[in-house]
């Protein structure tokens, strides 16, 4: 076995030029599904990093997954309702505080609650609908991604006075507002309360940025006229993965709507599932050009090392013998080009990280952004595994056959 | 003088649309120390013959022994091994590998049949070439090598594992007459001076001329066979 592995060495060494194409050839084909598949995990991760980051693992609002059951369900065995008008409910989550101090008793990880209502922002002549949500300024700031996304100012600036509002900077700007200007918040229920301005945050979500704004929780309460009532826990979880079991959990519990982030994210999570079949298959296809590609050049060497297939076995060389010779010959060649092809890879990966560019947020400074790219030696391995697969049966094949023919064949064949 | 190779009604036929018949019949004795000369024109089944009794080819009929053993019932690995052991080849063409040193080259059949040490078989290498006028070119590459030398080193080559018998297909076939001529030397030599068997296919009648016997072949069949003075032996 010596005897091949150096003849199959000698082989290759003694075609230079030839030897450093199907080397490449190799190379380029790990290299780039290497960087490829960096990039696509890097972004998946990425994204789900993103996603995990500005939601609330878990929020659980004072929603029911089914309509309150009536009670005269509850009485007879069968019953029919018509025209019936539920009751008013504005209570928000029952006894919020029990509640949440149940939750804290198990919950691995950090909760904030808070008053979530509607109402409209006036100032200089313009009406815009937002969203606002009352919140305890210290606990938000440890849960809430938002606590990182301010241009101004901070959650704290709530506390130094009782009418003080965050708001999103693209609601700032579309009000011709900035922090300092006193507003007018209009609720549904008809209050309407001064605030002025003490924040400007900006997450990247349009969205957000321009309809969501935060109060005090007291001053939400007293817009939505809800004395107490907390309608919304947000849980954020030190390991974002649990949410579902903690978000299963908490509604076995509490009884109210607990939604985990995969759920309220789900028709993402589904194109991002679209999208991976769509990248792994972008992957799978340059493996597969690359296998070719190698299989193509190797194949090509062994056919041209027919002559020798014929003079080694005239020399008393068995057909196994040659059959191994050259499918030593195609791992040798798929090992090398493996090798190089991890560092062609490595630094593709480099090159792609360095690559800087700005998104939407240019005038904030924020969000200069690279390439994210995951490294795993997965990667390594996948590509390296596939290339020496291809190489391998592209050095056998060949060989079997060449290995089966006459020599006499070949010899005839040359003279 | 005993039998080294037997043949007994050597038939091959090559399976076509209209098979060819490449060797018809021939039923031969070679014993040792025997200079051999196969003759024949064109297309007559020189070579064919050479391959079937160098077990390159499998007869479509008849029976082959080589030392004594019946051939036809040989697997291919069998076969290899006992061309390793019992036969070298030296061709028309050198067949050198180009990528190997001219030693590296005589040393492979050495090193297939791994009963050297790795020294010993650089030092047979080295005096087989030697003795074939080759001492300065152990390392030289194949085609920094005139067609007479690469010859000798294919023939140092089918030398290597000291084999009884060394088949030649038209090893002169592409020399000039003066290293045609060296070539038959060292050929005549291997019977002379090693007690070697070699059987040469041959146009070239001077050649065939100065050998021990001549077989003539038409169209695959033996028309004479014939033994010059054993005084020679």
């Amino acid at each position: 076995m010596r005897l091949i592995l150096e003849l199959a060495l000698t082989h290759i060494a003694g075609r230079g030029r030839q030897t450093v194409v199907a080397i490449l050839g190799v190379a380029l084909g790990v290299g780039f599904s290497i960087a490829m598949a960096a990039l696509m995990q890097g972004t998946e991760k990425d994204f789900i990093a993103q996603l995990v980051d500005t939601m609330p693992h878990v929020q659980i609002t004072d929603e029911r997954r089914t309509a309150r059951r009536q009670p005269a369900e509850d009485l007879f065995a069968a019953a029919q309702f018509e025209g019936l008008r539920p009751k008013e409910d504005r209570r928000g989550i029952l006894n919020p505080a029990a509640a949440f101090a149940s939750l804290r008793s198990w919950v691995p990880g950090r909760m904030a609650q808070s008053l979530r209502t509607q109402g409209v922002v006036r100032y200089a002549g313009r009406d815009l609908g937002v969203s606002i949500v009352g919140i305890e300024p210290e606990i938000e700031a440890q849960v809430s991604s938002v606590a990182a996304d301010f241009v101004q100012g901070s959650f704290d600036a709530l506390r130094a006075g009782g009418n003080n509002i965050i708001v999103g900077d693209g609601l700032a700007r579309r009000l011709g507002a900035t922090v300092g200007t006193t507003i007018q918040v209009v609720a549904p229920t008809g209050q309407s309360r001064s605030f002025r301005i003490v924040g400007l945050f900006h997450t990247g979500n349009t969205a957000r940025d321009e309809g969501e704004t935060y109060v005090l929780l007291k001053s939400a309460q007293i817009l939505s006229e809800r004395p107490n009532a907390i309608n919304d826990i947000r849980l954020r979880l030190d390991d974002p993965n649990a949410a579902l079991r903690v978000a299963r959990q908490a509604e076995a519990e509490l009884g109210y709507k607990a939604v985990p982030w995969q759920e309220a994210n789900e028709s993402l999570l589904e194109a991002l599932v679209v999208r991976n079949v769509v990248m792994y298959t972008v992957v799978g296809a340059i493996l597969l050009v690359a296998g070719f590609g190698i299989f193509n050049i190797i194949s090509t060497i062994t056919h041209e090392k027919a002559r020798d297939i014929a003079i080694l076995k005239s020399l008393g060389f068995t057909q196994g013998n040659m059959r191994r010779l050259f499918l030593v010959e195609g791992l040798a060649l798929g090992l090398a080009g493996s090798l190089v092809g991890w560092l062609v890879g490595f630094l593709l990966c480099f090159a792609l990280s360095q690559v800087e560019f700005r998104l939407s947020g240019a005038g904030v400074g924020r969000e200069l952004t690279r390439l994210p790219l995951f490294w795993s030696p997965w990667h390594y391995a996948i590509a390296s595994a596939f290339a020496l697969i291809s190489s391998g049966v592209a050095g056998y094949l060949p060989a079997r056959q060449a290995a089966r023919l006459n020599p006499v064949d070949i010899i005839r064949g040359a003279t | 003088m005993s039998a080294l190779i037997e043949a007994e009604h050597l038939t091959r036929i090559l399976p076509a649309t209209v098979p060819v018949t490449l060797v018809r019949d021939v039923s031969l004795t070679v014993g040792e120390r025997e200079f051999i000369a196969i003759t024949g024109p064109s297309g007559s089944g020189k070579s064919s013959l050479l391959y079937l009794l160098g077990l390159l080819d499998r007869p479509t009929g008849g029976t082959l022994r080589i030392a004594g053993q019946d051939t036809s019932a040989m697997d291919d690995d069998a076969l290899a091994r006992l061309r390793l052991e019992m036969l070298g080849f030296v061709f028309q063409f050198h067949f050198l590998l180009p990528e190997f040193t001219v030693s590296e080259n005589v040393q492979l059949p050495m090193r297939k049949a791994g009963r050297l040490s790795a020294r010993e078989m650089r030092e047979r290498a080295a005096g087989l070439l030697e003795e074939l006028g080759l001492a300065g070119h152990l390392d030289k590459r194949p085609d920094q090598l005139s067609g007479g030398q690469r010859q000798r080193v294919a023939v140092a080559r089918a030398l290597a594992n000291d084999p009884h018998v060394v088949l030649a297909d038209e090893p002169t076939g592409s020399l000039d007459s003066k290293s045609s001529e060296q070539v038959f030397q060292i050929l005549r030599d291997l019977v002379r001076k090693r007690g070697k068997t070699v059987i040469a296919v041959t146009h070239d009648m001077d050649i065939a001329a100065r050998a021990d016997r001549r077989i003539h072949l038409v169209d695959g069949g033996v028309v004479s066979d014939e033994r010059a003075a054993p005084a020679a032996v």
